[in-house]
């Protein structure tokens, strides 16, 4: 007798598991515009690379009518596979099985992929989408949210977490992506919050919609809760993708090489920039003529416009870019842009990914909303950022450097292993027009026409201090640089960088500012 | 074919007496502009119900005592005088469903 009779009992239960909650709540996924789970761990992954895992796992609630309900595979899928041909653990909610409700089991299927993603050290992706606790298990559901938020924390900086909200993800849930290192949302299907619209309502009388409380966009632009927008799920698949292309796969090494390519040919690099400090210019076209095939990857591009964050590659190897973009706001420093350029430094220097910064700031943003916001409270996140990381810290100063800013943008003094300035580089205490009516102010008060006298004064000012010299003359920056030398200047500091090592003093680790 | 950008219509920004042209972000566009608060009203924090009033019209009260209950969160929260002063006027009304930053007594110190 041979075990065939098993092998076809084993494919038909497969076949009845793998149906998730069945040909109706499939088309109802369907209708709603989003693919079912087992349909996007196919997409990201490599083809016949999945291998899925605990798909036979039932609940074991018996209260409120729970004994009599069958949920397949508990409402989630977990399992390995590849991304171009590297391992990585995958989970994936499923809408159709009780609206992808979170018991017991369900958060064991997750945290057993999470303990692997860590013991092996591979990148974990997590798929959201999920009505939230399931009501009937109590107190168990909120159990398994716990252990799911413990293992994302242990593993924050040791392997890369993925988070993917597609569908609704409220309440405690919403807690796992916040704690992951990278949250992509789609327009019209991401939906985060805390308090769901209809208890706001009942509670405090204000009328929202869903989506104007916790949609794609606006955790894209408000919250800075999401890192990547897209318009579509498979735009978003291609973003993750893209993504993983320029990290490591964990904290003990570096990210993959690729073959150096020079930037495309475009404009020269200092036709790009105004010499008059006070016009902007798109940052990006300056990192553009930096990076290798003139590719940026930006990061939370929707969030905090004023600066930029992204990775790019400098000779083929990944490096992240930290840099000021006049065109908004001037490029000043504020609460929201000091957090996002805060977490990304950490998290270049937790996957030892260097990093260069590209300056031109005026300062921070004056108001008395930023004050009462804890501007100061923010601002020190990035100092703190800065002064922590170890890995390769390269900034040049294209225009702009005053006061607070231009310590904060990663100075020497922060410990940057090369500062360089371009020879339009103001770098000093505050502009002209500030730094004159306080030093000059009783020639002006005095003069007899004020005006005349504040103007020149202003001159006098940007002629002795609104340059890279004075700074250069201390050795606070290490060269002034042509424009057109910017890119061999990066790639030689970083060549020299290679094995840098510094250490900090032993502790437990610091107190940032949180 | 011309390279045309976009004629793209910058806004000013004064940071430090120096005047910039830039772009404003939507959140910058729609901050709360700040308005120096009233100290002689007495204003809710959170939308509720009014439960109970204690203090009457030109009542004299000293600070910390109670003057009026609301009813918010699940909770009966007690709203207290800030200083010792007069009620001079109660502008809600028991029962009165009231929301957030809502007037609700108007006092002055004595």
């Amino acid at each position: 007798m041979s075990l065939r009779s098993n092998i076809l009992d084993l494919r038909k239960r497969k076949q009845e598991v793998q149906k998730g909650g069945g040909d109706e709540a499939i088309e109802k996924q369907a209708q709603m515009g989003k693919l079912t789970a087992r349909e996007r761990v196919m997409a990201i992954l490599d083809e016949n690379s999945f291998h899925e895992y605990d798909l036979f796992v039932e609940h074991t609630a018996r209260d409120f009518g729970m004994e009599t309900k069958v949920l397949h595979g508990d409402g989630v899928i977990i399992g390995t596979g590849t991304i171009y041909g590297k391992p990585v653990c995958i989970f994936a909610q499923d809408f159709t099985v009780a609206g992808g409700s979170l018991g017991l089991m369900h958060a064991r299927k997750i945290t057993k992929i999470m303990d692997h993603a860590l013991k092996m050290r591979v990148p974990l992706i997590g798929i959201n989408d999920s009505g939230g606790a399931r009501i009937q298990e109590g107190v168990n559901s909120l159990a398994g949210y716990g252990e799911i938020f413990f293992r994302n924390t242990l593993a924050s900086g040791v392997i890369p977490q993925i988070s993917v909200i597609l569908g609704p993800c409220a309440g405690g849930a919403v807690y796992s992506p916040a704690l992951t290192d990278f949250v992509f949302v789609v327009e019209n299907i991401s939906k985060m919050f805390i308090t769901g619209p209809s208890v706001i309502k009942s509670v405090l009388g204000e009328d929202i919609s869903m989506e104007e409380l916790g949609g794609a966009r606006v955790h894209a632009e408000l919250t800075g809760n999401a890192h990547f927008y897209a318009q579509s799920e498979q735009e978003c698949f291609d973003q993750i993708k893209k993504l993983i292309t320029y990290i490591p796969w964990h904290n003990k090494q570096k990210a993959q090489s690729f073959a150096a390519k020079p930037p495309k040919k475009g404009k020269k690099i200092e036709e790009l920039v105004p010499s008059d400090p006070r016009i902007p210019y798109d940052m990006r076209e300056i990192i553009k003529s930096i990076v290798d095939s003139s590719e940026f990857f930006e990061i939370m591009e929707h969030f905090a416009p004023n600066l930029i964050i992204g990775f790019g590659r400098m000779d083929g190897e990944t490096v992240g870019f930290v840099a000021n973009q006049p065109m908004v706001m001037a490029g000043v420093l504020d609460t929201d842009s000091s957090d996002k350029a805060a977490r990304f430094i950490r998290y270049c220097d937790a996957f030892n990914i260097p990093i260069v910064t590209l300056e031109d700031l005026p300062g921070y943003l004056p108001g008395v909303d930023q004050e009462h916001a804890g501007v100061i409270r923010h601002g020190a996140k990035i100092l703190y950022a800065y002064s922590e990381a170890t890995v390769p810290k390269v900034t040049v100063i294209l225009r702009k450097a005053y006061g607070g800013g231009y310590i904060a943008m990663n100075s020497r003094h922060l410990r940057a292993d090369f500062v360089f300035a371009w020879p339009a580089a103001e770098i000093a205490v505050m502009g002209p027009e500030g730094a004159a009516n306080i030093v000059f102010r009783k020639e002006i008060m005095e003069a007899e026409d004020p005006e005349a006298m504040r103007l020149q004064k202003i001159q006098e000012y940007k002629e002795k201090f609104a340059n890279p010299y004075v700074a250069a003359a201390k050795g606070y920056i290490d060269e002034v640089i042509e424009p057109s030398e910017t890119r061999s200047r990066i790639l030689h500091a970083l060549k020299v960088s290679e094995n840098k090592s510094v250490f900090l003093p032993e502790k437990k680790h610091g107190i940032p500012p949180f | 074919m011309t390279k045309e950008k976009e004629e793209k219509k910058y806004e000013t920004l004064i940071v430090q007496g120096a005047k910039y042209q830039t772009t404003f972000t939507k959140k910058f566009k729609n901050r709360k502009v700040w308005e120096a608060p009233n100290h002689n009203q007495i204003r809710s924090f959170l939308p509720g119900t009014i439960i109970d009033i204690m203090a009457k019209t030109g009542e004299r009260v000293k600070a910390g005592q109670t003057i009026l209950v609301l009813e918010a969160m699940k909770m009966h929260n007690n709203v207290m005088m800030p200083f010792d002063g007069e009620v001079v006027k109660i502008l809600v009304s028991r029962d009165e469903v009231i929301s957030k930053n809502q007037v609700m007594v108007e006092v002055r110190p004595l």
